[in-house]
């Protein structure tokens, strides 16, 4: 037999239980309809048993059940404790050291004090939207493919195993893929390189629910499409994609909340920069890459300034998932369900 | 594709072939159509309005953002092969065997970084994967139903944190503790074990595998809480009407049907702390050392390539970091390609039995 798992605690009892159930269906499935009464479970013919044995094997049974529940109570605050740690530790570190100059003023030089981040706010800016401009577009496309042109077919579950693997990758070798095929040509690090790394990492997420948003748009709407002659192109662009609207959107802000955080493809693409600088062309300064290198740093002022970063950061990331909660309650396929 | 663009016309009103009109109908030109023989106007209004190239040049384009997505991840392989193909030479299969790591004298070998990832991914599974499966099991079919939302929505918060912000909190918060607490209790309680020794410097294995633990929770409880929502609930019904308690419910029916499905989730979490980058760099302490002293600092694959790309200095060391980048893309290739045939086998399985 095999074992699931998280065993009971008692390991003896395994064998005893499942004994007196696997010999019940029978008299329970010979009288259909006629209402069981409560004891029913005593008076099926069993091998015989004391009264002592049979209240002491409930007893225990129902006691694992409590043990059961009140270990996994226990284990869903232990896992929500570090995140109600992480949470109020970063707003009282960050709320503390945020200030009006850390939206305004570039990083000041070591042993200076103030300056602020706001070169690299706006350099997160530039790289994500250039991720957004070349991932999202690329992402509904093969979702659009998935969903009303390859289902089924062979070609269409090759792209989508292959969308399930990009999504694995770990964001270190897409860095290290976007140096040695943008930065080692042009021979210096760039907001391109990075944009272009971070919508590689868009594209999957993108797709993947794009194709299961599509696939719940209901088929007569297509067919009422195709019933009064519209072709296929705009039946897709002006029906499917209208109707599946809500969870697309919802599928490009999961993907730009994760890539908004990403700090490994940046190493060695965008590298981060100390002044103003938005040209693509150029290093460009990031927030996540900021805090990285700040929280590494032995300056008291830089971690000051790498809790505020984070913050920013944070608030960032949640607005955008809070959207996406919204999007997904208010969404027309959650009543279509 | 291209038969729904054009829809017959009944042909009651005449005995004449009806044009196929498609495309937004203009009502002008099927009175016209049915009076005269086909005009070269006629044509090329079917041609505007059938939409035909439009179509196929629409399809094509979707069929190239899918091509894409393939081209992107090959792409991906041919360029981490050709950069690392220096190390490939010069090495061979010993780069993955040998321990010695010397930029200085040009001799390079990952396996202290192999160590390194698979002892602390190892290490955080152990710790991650029963806490995450109690809690699915409890937000599913224990947790009364108003907490329910709150609880989901807090645990896709966690998976919504970045790396590099876990890492901030670990150098801040996590490593004191290690240092000073957790550390200190374990040398004295375990340390004849020889996993926790002095010295400790609150950076190390152990570290690392706690963080990459709060990380890789979210990724497991929510992939096995889907696939044990997977399970029939006649299943569930059945169980609890045979009198099982809830327990037994929970681990006959539930955990029985959802088993494949949970071991594809805690692979897919072993996928994701394989390729952990940021937090794993900031709390491990980056020395390439093989030691079963988990308060030891080490090194894993993703970390040594984040410290030591941008300051390596010639092609050879390039290559062989770029080598390493190789060795983890392929192998999370292969464990998230386990993961998802199967959590695949498992849903596509109650999929069926539900329709």
């Amino acid at each position: 037999m095999s074992t699931p798992p998280n065993n009971p605690p008692n390991p003896s009892q395994t064998p005893s239980v499942p004994t007196p159930v696997a010999s019940m269906p029978t008299p329970v499935a010979s009288m259909p309809g006629t209402a069981a009464p409560q004891s029913g479970l005593n008076s099926i013919s069993l091998p015989p048993r004391s009264a002592q044995t049979e209240n002491w094997l409930k007893r225990r049974r129902f006691a694992t059940d409590m043990t059961v529940t009140g270990l996994s109570i226990l284990s869903t605050a232990v896992v929500l404790l570090p995140l109600v740690a992480i949470l109020g530790y970063l707003l009282f570190k960050g709320a503390s050291s945020l200030n009006w100059a850390f939206f305004t003023r570039v990083p000041a030089p070591v042993g200076q004090s103030g300056g602020g981040m706001a070169n690299a706010i706006l350099g997160s800016g530039v790289i994500l939207g250039l991720a957004s401009l070349i991932g999202i577009p690329l992402g509904i496309g093969a979702g659009v493919f998935l969903a009303e042109y390859g289902r089924g077919g062979v070609f269409g579950n090759i792209v989508r195993f292959t969308a399930d693997v990009l999504n694995g990758v770990p964001s270190i070798v897409m860095g290290i893929a976007a140096y040695a095929l943008i930065v080692a040509h042009q021979h210096h690090f760039s907001a391109f390189a990075g944009g272009v790394a971070l919508a590689i990492m868009m594209v999957p997420t993108i797709t993947r629910t794009t194709e299961e948003m599509l696939a719940t748009v209901p088929s007569s709407l297509r067919e009422a499409a195709f019933g009064l002659g519209v072709p296929k192109w705009r039946t897709i662009l002006s029906v499917s994609l209208r109707t599946a609207s809500p969870g697309i959107i919802t599928g490009c802000m999961l993907a730009f909340a994760r890539v908004a955080g990403e700090t490994a493809p940046l190493l060695f693409t965008a590298l981060g920069n100390q002044f103003w600088s938005a040209k693509l062309n150029q290093p460009i300064a990031a927030l996540p890459l900021q805090i990285f290198v700040y929280a590494e740093s032995p300056y008291d002022e830089w971690h000051r300034l790498a809790w505020a970063g984070a913050l920013v950061l944070i608030v960032l990331i949640m607005v955008s998932v809070t959207l996406v909660r919204i999007f997904a309650n208010r969404g027309v396929l959650k009543g279509g369900q | 594709m291209p038969e729904f663009g054009s829809i017959p016309v009944p042909a009651t009103q005449t005995g004449t072939p009806q044009p196929k009109t498609g495309g937004t109908l203009e009502p002008a030109t099927v009175p016209a159509a049915v009076a005269a023989p086909p005009s070269e106007v006629r044509k090329y209004l079917r041609e505007q309005s059938s939409g035909a190239a439009i179509d196929s040049t629409f399809a094509g384009l979707m069929v190239v953002c899918a091509l894409s997505v393939i081209f992107i991840v090959l792409l991906i392989v041919f360029v981490l092969v050709a950069n690392s193909k220096l190390s490939i030479h010069a090495f061979g299969w010993k780069f993955f065997g040998s321990s010695n790591w010397d930029p200085v004298n040009g001799s390079f070998g990952a396996l202290p970084f192999i160590y390194g990832t698979v002892v602390s991914s190892m290490l955080a599974l152990v710790i991650a994967v029963p806490l995450s499966i109690a809690v699915a099991i409890f937000v599913l079919d224990i947790c009364p139903l108003p907490l329910r939302g709150p609880i989901a929505f807090l645990t896709e918060l966690l998976a919504a944190i970045p790396s590099v912000v876990y890492g901030l909190w670990a150098v801040f918060v996590l490593v004191p503790i290690v240092r000073d607490q957790l550390g200190p209790w374990l040398v004295k309680t375990l340390g004849w074990t020889g996993f926790f020794a002095e010295p400790n410097f609150g950076v190390g294995i152990l570290t690392a595998s706690l963080i990459l633990a709060v990380m890789i929770f979210p990724v497991i409880c929510s992939i096995s809480r889907d696939v044990m929502r997977a399970v029939p609930s006649s299943q569930r019904e059945a169980a609890l009407a045979l009198g099982a308690t809830r327990w037994e419910m929970i681990r006959m029916s539930v955990l029985r049907n959802a088993r494949i499905g949970i071991v594809g989730a805690v692979i897919l979490g072993l996928g994701r702390a394989l390729g952990e980058t940021m937090a794993v760099t900031m709390v491990i302490g980056n020395h390439p050392d093989i030691t079963k002293n988990l308060l030891n600092p080490a090194h894993t694959l993703a970390s040594v390539i984040a410290n030591e790309f941008s300051e390596a200095t010639g092609d050879l060391y390039l290559s062989a970091l770029i080598e390493i980048g190789l060795a983890l893309f392929l192998v999370t290739i292969v464990v998230n390609a386990i993961a998802r045939l199967l959590v695949w086998a498992v849903t596509r399985n109650s999929a069926r039995a539900t329709a």
